[in-house]
């Protein structure tokens, strides 16, 4: 497949966000672990360029690393949302029936959660983690593709092709691995690209709260809720994992945005 | 009209139903019951006294049965008392939504007055620089969570240029949280809005309008906005779940006295009667504001009453 000019300014950006991460490590001035109470709370200078927080950790080394914690949880939290709940939508839409009437009622009940209250409430009862807290997300999260996935089941089990591939003699897994699933990838690849974003913001919302990564873990959620009291004395200690998120966010949103027209034949 | 509102409600109890075996079942995850945390500050129980005061609370009785009791107490607001206050929890909980029902309203009226004439702007005057600037300021406050925008405005507005209070008695206290929730939720019905008004805008009737020689601005009044109106219904309900959540996080940056931080804390403390009362009341508030959206978008939109 050709890769859309338009994208590439977006795809570089992310990858460069991926890299980072994936790098994390190596690209580290300070060890983002190790502890000077001698260099507590110093502002933002030439050798901690974005200061240091109260055990004297290198806020900059502390947020590319929670680049690794964040971009991982929340890569894997959608992987996991998007197939499970795929799965379960195309299930329900190829078999009907019953099956379909019980998963989809059961879609319905959990659709009735404001989607925040119940991952609080789950992350809590769970006790708390940054997997926890994912695991949480993904109880409330897997209905959207659930429905998408149906509804685009629903529509292609019409097609002629399904019906002459079943003339032909094709087991329903054939049917669905061959003809189903490359039908239906599209749509859901870019509600999940959208979806990146948001993702993100919930599962650092929720270690902000104090229900996901626990310290000493490097998770930019988890080090502004530790920073919180200090937001007068020391602003860069949650400013700079603020911003971190922020930027991640608004590189994953343009790129899904643009996915999204790029695919989009009303916009050709 | 009534069958469908009655059809509707009847669709109601299976949901509702879900939401609270749901929320029970939830609450027995955790491995620690109501007996170890009475007990957590009286230093070792023994294991029968814990065994004695299970059996008075009715904890050693079959999963489906204690549901059952519990579900009569939602019935009649009667949900138990806190593990920590020893309060009745359904009270506490009475008592703290007043204020989080004012969050919210400011909240949504806010983002109305700022949503409406941005994206109206943004449609007009498409392409142009106007357009691009609001395109963009809401393109940032999508990607804004919501607790980095509370501190941000904490900091300048707060801390930084000594506008307002943190927090304190007067009206003003509402201001940042409110403009906290309206960031992401304007940015979100400044986008929907320009989207709608942009393709009503190409419709032949307002091709028509113009060439009668009726100007833009009686155009946009008299035909455009109110068409409008269905949109930002459907985007009062479907921002609503975001909204409810929103405001716990919110709550607990600005020491906000509503459910949101009353839940918040309730969790920090495993006080699981109370993190019950609000997911049970915080997914009916939803479920019911969803349910009046539908029968307003009933009554507004002739061609949904048709189909029906």
């Amino acid at each position: 497949m050709r890769i859309p000019r338009a994208l590439i300014p977006y795809l570089m950006l992310a990858g460069t966000i991926i890299l980072i991460a994936v790098f994390a490590p190596c690209l580290t001035p300070f060890d983002p672990y190790e502890q000077d109470l001698s260099r507590a709370l110093t502002a933002p200078n030439e050798v901690n360029l974005l200061g240091t927080d109260r055990y004297g950790r290198d806020v900059l080394s502390r947020v590319i690393v929670g680049s690794q914690t964040t971009l991982c949880a929340s890569l894997l939290l959608l992987l996991t949302i998007v197939t499970v709940g795929s799965a379960i939508g195309a299930t329900a839409g190829l078999m009907g029936g019953r099956l379909d009437v019980f998963l989809m009622r059961m879609s319905d009940v959990f659709l009735a959660f404001p989607q925040m209250v119940f991952a609080i409430a789950a992350a809590g009862a769970l006790g708390g983690g940054l997997f926890n807290a994912a695991l949480a997300l993904a109880l409330i999260g897997w209905t959207k593709y659930a429905r998408l996935a149906r509804g685009l089941v629903l529509t292609i089990r019409e097609m002629p092709y399904i019906a002459s591939a079943r003339m032909a003699g094709a087991s329903s897994t054939e049917i669905l691995i061959d003809h189903v699933l490359p039908n239906i990838a599209g749509p859901i690849l870019v509600t999940a690209a959208l979806d990146l974003g948001t993702i993100i913001m919930e599962l650092a919302g929720l270690s902000f709260l104090g229900l996901g990564a626990m310290p000493p873990t490097a998770e930019w959620g988890a080090m502004m809720n530790n920073g919180r009291s200090m937001l007068q004395t020391a602003p860069w200690v949650i400013l700079s994992p603020g911003a971190a998120i922020f930027l991640t966010v608004a590189i994953f949103n343009l790129l899904g945005d643009k996915l999204r027209d790029v695919l989009d034949p009303k916009n050709r | 009209m009534n069958r469908y509102v009655m059809s509707r409600l009847l669709q109601l109890i299976p949901i509702l139903l879900g939401i609270t075996f749901l929320t029970f079942a939830l609450m027995q995850i955790p491995a620690d019951d109501a007996v170890d945390i009475l007990y957590q500050q009286s230093g070792t129980v023994s294991e029968e006294i814990k065994a004695a005061k299970r059996a008075e609370l009715g904890l050693d009785q079959p999963f489906l049965v204690q549901y059952g009791r519990w579900l009569e107490g939602v019935v009649t607001g009667d949900m138990g008392r806190s593990y920590i206050s020893g309060k009745l929890v359904f009270e506490t909980f009475i008592e703290k939504l007043p204020a989080t029902v004012e969050l919210m309203l400011v909240s949504i009226a806010l983002t109305i007055f700022v949503a409406m004439p941005l994206g109206v702007i943004a449609a007009v005057n498409q392409n142009r620089p106007v357009d691009i600037i609001i395109r963009t300021l809401s393109f940032v406050g999508n990607s804004m969570p919501n607790f980095f925008a509370g501190l941000l405005l904490i900091y300048f507005l707060a801390l930084k240029l000594n506008l307002l209070p943190i927090m304190g008695g007067d009206w003003r206290a509402v201001i940042m949280p409110a403009l906290t929730l309206t960031l992401s939720m304007g940015a979100k019905y400044t986008r929907q809005l320009r989207a709608v008004v942009l393709e009503e805008l190409e419709k032949p009737y307002v091709t028509g309008a113009r060439s009668r020689g009726v100007d833009e601005f009686t155009i946009l009044t008299r035909s455009v906005l109110p068409s409008t109106l269905v949109v930002i219904i459907t985007l009062l309900a479907l921002s609503m779940g975001s909204l409810l959540g929103g405001t716990a996080i919110v709550e607990t940056i600005f020491m906000w006295d509503g459910v949101g931080k009353l839940a918040v804390d309730a969790i920090l403390t495993r006080d699981y009667p109370l993190i019950q009362a609000y997911v049970v009341w915080m997914s009916l508030i939803y479920v019911a504001v969803n349910l009046s959206a539908d029968l307003l978008y009933h009554r507004l939109d002739p061609r949904v009453r048709e189909v029906e």
